[in-house]
């Protein structure tokens, strides 16, 4: 028996980009939120004037917004991978600067949202819908948060392998946000 | 055994084993007081019997933990414990502590007294002094291995182990913070004993495992590394905040309701991984081990903790059904279970595995100990089927139908008396597998061609 043989199914694993713990953690954050939207949806059934009169509140248009500058991001974030396979590290430097300045852009419009929640006198107990608005996007924008940080150290050791490791990252976020939108702000 | 050092972990592992004997003949006691309510109220109340059965398991289950530590360190790291007499005045401390606690408990002395009586918060109830003396034995602890640790080679098993024991004594000294606000104290409370068990026990769980599975089925290192970090993600991702399903209804701001619920929901996941790992690795041995019984008890370990810490977990997790079971029946089946397989059958796998090899010996009596192992599980599993039916019915009855507390009691007797003959049935069986680990010098039942032609061609490791 061959070594390759010995490892079985395993193998596959090892063909996925970056690293198979990104991947772990991806899979992970893609269940918490994914059971947090199915439990906010359900919970909706229960009262669902309640939820859309409290979904008027939101600023869909502000998050529309940031839709198109966290996708924009990954556009920029999937360009610096490209360039990092290039070798052209000045290149994917500045690339991934725009890619966490749009990150930064996203959480100052979300800011200028939960500032007007606040403002409203709207907090986590004003209606349940509230407290998921606040649980799941607060919990994303923490990702977000963390993903610049991540963007940073990606851009500091600019291997390929690290790229694809931080931009597998920042594409998670993404996908979150994109289901997020919709769900929360849009459906009614 | 490889390295002198090495045999620190049997005095580490006999204390323990006498513990634990304490523990199961306690936990007998007062399962009879469930049955027979008066029985001893004078001489010892339930709630200091009670004391005494949780806290002598916690104290053996980290006694076991430390053994484990000085066995294994030295084989990884390739090199002898940093200091053997530290080692052993660590024992000392805690041996010294745990009697001061017993002997306080029994006879209440020092009421009110804040350095020497009982401190009242469950769980942690130890005088203050013997806290001190916990936390001084565990920086001791840490010092010595970690100085082992760092001089000699580093492995994946030896950093999760020392990651899991690191962040087990900072949570530890939770237990000296309690707030005057009830809800803030059982904020820190949860601390302590839940973000052990759900969290950093996992960690020490997964490395003890991995270095049971290493040994006994020779599996190659770089595939139980990778399945370790795989396990050790999930049980931090989902371990930490899932101890927010503790902070349902005692103060905290609702959204702990959600977030207690999603995260503690994937606390399963590792459990399942380390069961599945257990069984993978099993599969694809290179190594027919001798030791039967170390393995039972390693792949009986992981398959317990799953259904005990996992689905009996699962079970009342979600908040909008633990707002009924809330500290029933149902809390004493998990408890009972999650605690049998996740850290008893992992440090009495430990034990088989290590005692022959300690006490120089082939492995033997394997056939008392695999009875021990089907006569305590089996025991363990019918409590808890039985707690989780009383639970149920005290659920309906008492959070449904509003009865009231002592006349669901009453209802429930017939279940006390079934899971009192279970726990005879664990305690036998423990005292069989103390006696199996500790006295005998054969096996007591002859083996046949085969498994003596493997004994004698596999040298025990």
């Amino acid at each position: 028996m061959s070594d390759s043989d010995e490892s079985g199914g395993e193998s596959d694993f090892y063909a996925l980009p970056g690293d198979l713990m990104m991947w772990i953690l991806i899979i992970s954050e893609l269940l918490v939120f994914g059971a947090g939207l199915l439990a906010f949806m359900a919970m909706r059934v229960t009262d669902p004037a309640g939820f859309t009169a409290a979904q008027g509140h939101l600023n869909a248009t502000a998050a529309g917004i940031n839709t198109v500058v966290l996708v924009t991001s990954g556009w920029l974030a999937a360009l610096a991978l490209k360039a990092s396979e290039a070798g052209q590290v000045a290149r994917v430097r500045l690339l991934l600067a725009a890619a966490a300045s749009l990150g930064m852009l996203f959480l100052w419009i979300k800011g200028m949202e939960y500032a007007g929640k606040a403002a409203e006198g709207i907090n986590f107990e004003t209606h349940t819908f509230f407290t998921f608005y606040f649980l799941l996007t607060g919990f994303h924008a923490l990702h977000v948060l963390a993903g610049i940080v991540i963007l940073a150290l990606v851009g500091w050791k600019a291997s390929p392998r690290n790229l694809e490791v931080g931009t597998a990252f920042w594409h998670m976020v993404d996908l979150v946000w994109v289901l997020l939108f919709p769900i929360i702000y849009l459906l009614r | 055994m490889k390295y002198p050092t090495q045999k620190i972990a049997l005095m580490y592992f006999a204390v323990a084993l006498g513990l634990f004997a304490v523990q199961v003949s306690m936990g007998l006691l007062i399962g009879w007081i469930y049955v027979s309510p008066n029985f001893l109220s004078e001489v010892l109340p339930f709630n200091i019997g009670r004391m005494l059965h949780t806290n002598s398991l916690v104290v053996w289950l980290l006694l076991g933990f430390f053994g484990a530590a000085y066995y294994l360190i030295p084989e990884e790291s390739e090199r002898d414990i940093h200091s053997p007499f530290l080692a052993y005045l660590q024992l000392g401390i805690l041996v010294l502590g745990t009697l001061g606690v017993v002997v306080t408990y029994l006879f209440s002395l020092f009421k009110g007294s804040l350095l020497f009586g009982f401190s009242g918060r469950e769980f942690i109830e130890q005088p203050i002094w013997v806290k001190i003396g916990i936390a001084v034995a565990a920086v001791i602890f840490l010092y010595n291995i970690s100085m082992t640790v760092l001089k000699g080679r580093k492995t994946a098993i030896t950093n999760i182990l020392l990651l899991g024991l690191w962040l087990m004594v900072l949570l530890f000294l939770f237990a000296f913070y309690n707030p005057a606000n009830l809800a803030l104290d059982k904020q820190y409370w949860w601390f302590v004993i839940h973000l052990w068990v759900e969290a950093t026990w996992e960690l020490v769980m997964a490395s003890i495992l991995a270095f049971l599975v290493l040994k006994l089925t020779g599996v190659d290192r770089e595939v139980i590394e990778k399945w370790l970090y795989i396990i050790v993600a999930l049980a931090l991702f989902s371990g930490i905040l899932g101890t927010g399903h503790h902070y349902y209804w005692i103060g905290m701001p609702p959204y702990w309701q959600w977030i207690g619920n999603i995260f503690s929901s994937l606390e399963v996941a590792p459990l399942f991984a380390m069961m599945a790992f257990t069984f993978v690795m099993v599969w694809k041995g290179r190594r027919d081990h001798p030791n039967k019984a170390a393995l039972l008890w390693s792949l009986g370990c992981s398959v317990v903790a799953f259904f005990g810490a996992g689905v009996w977990g699962f079970l009342h997790t979600l908040h909008g059904i633990n707002y009924y079971t809330h500290g029933t029946q149902i809390t004493a089946a998990h408890g009972h279970l999650a605690f049998y397989g996740a850290y008893v059958m992992l440090n009495l796998a430990m034990f088989s595995y290590a005692m022959p090899i300690l006490r120089n010996r082939d492995p033997y009596n394997q056939v008392l100990n695999m009875g021990a192992f089907w006569l305590m599980t089996a025991g363990m599993a019918f409590m808890t089927f039985t707690l989780t039916f009383a639970g149920t019915i005290q659920t309906h009855m008492q959070r449904v139908e509003g009865v009231d507390y002592m006349s669901v009691q009453d209802q429930l007797w017939i279940f006390y008396v079934m899971r009192f003959g279970s726990g005879v049935a664990v305690v036998i069986g423990a005292y069989i597998l103390i006696y199996a680990l500790a006295f005998p010098r054969r096996e007591v039942v002859k083996a046949g061609p085969v498994q003596s032609h493997k004994s004698a061609e596999t040298p025990a490791e």
